[in-house]
């Protein structure tokens, strides 16, 4: 079975951790209440969605 | 017709996923609006909207075939009696689907599939698509007499170099 040969350095452990990055969630300001809530789905504010109360708020 | 599903069942086989997607449809008829999974409420649509189709028909065939996915005797009864008619005047479209964001706990993405409202005049569809046809044809035939406008113009300077 293929086993590692070296122990992986601190260094290198770190540069290939360095590029795990998170991008920012895509939100859209809700028409109604003008906060931000992901788009195509029901402001979770004010329970609105296309003009129509979806949830209870 | 929907298209077909692809990718793995939900609960993991076929028979499962019928009865999973049978007991979504059931709750949806009993309660008119249900939370569930983003997923689920896509797979349950087309099953509820075609039961519904079954109803609105509502001959024996349509009731045994209903009977086979709705085993609650009350929900059938609804279904036929009192959720059919109201959609008498629209043709498919029964369900909306609104997606509520992510689950506390798992993440999932949640979505609400409710029964629509009744509608008050019959949907004009059929118009829409009337017209969107005619006005192809048209642009078709003006097509054709553009091509042989040209066609004419061609044998004219053909007849030209001859002379």
């Amino acid at each position: 079975m293929a086993v590692p040969k070296r122990k992986m350095s601190r260094s290198n452990t770190r540069h290939r951790r360095a590029q795990w990055k998170v991008s920012a969630v895509a939100t859209v300001a809700c028409p109604q209440c003008k906060s931000a809530k992901l788009p195509h789905s029901a402001c979770t504010v004010c329970g609105t969605y296309n003009g129509r109360q979806v949830l209870e708020v | 017709m929907p298209t077909p599903t692809k990718g793995p069942r939900l609960g993991g086989s076929p028979a499962h996923e019928q009865l999973i997607l049978a007991n979504l449809a059931t709750s949806l008829f009993k309660h008119g609006r249900i939370t569930t999974t983003e997923t689920k409420a896509k797979r349950l649509r087309p099953l509820a909207e075609r039961l519904i189709t079954k109803a609105k028909r509502d001959d024996l065939a349509a009731r045994r075939d209903v009977r086979k996915t709705i085993g609650e005797r009350d929900t059938f009864v609804a279904l036929f009696e009192t959720i059919a008619p109201r959609y008498a005047n629209r043709n498919g479209g029964y369900t909306r689907i609104v997606k509520t964001g992510p689950r506390k706990g798992d993440a999932a993405p949640m979505a609400i599939i409710e029964l629509v409202e009744e509608l008050e005049v019959a949907a004009p569809a059929a118009p829409a698509k009337a017209a969107k046809a005619q006005a192809k044809k048209a642009a078709q035939e003006d097509k054709v007499a553009v091509l042989s406008g040209e066609a004419a113009d061609e044998s004219a300077a053909d007849t030209d170099a001859d002379k």
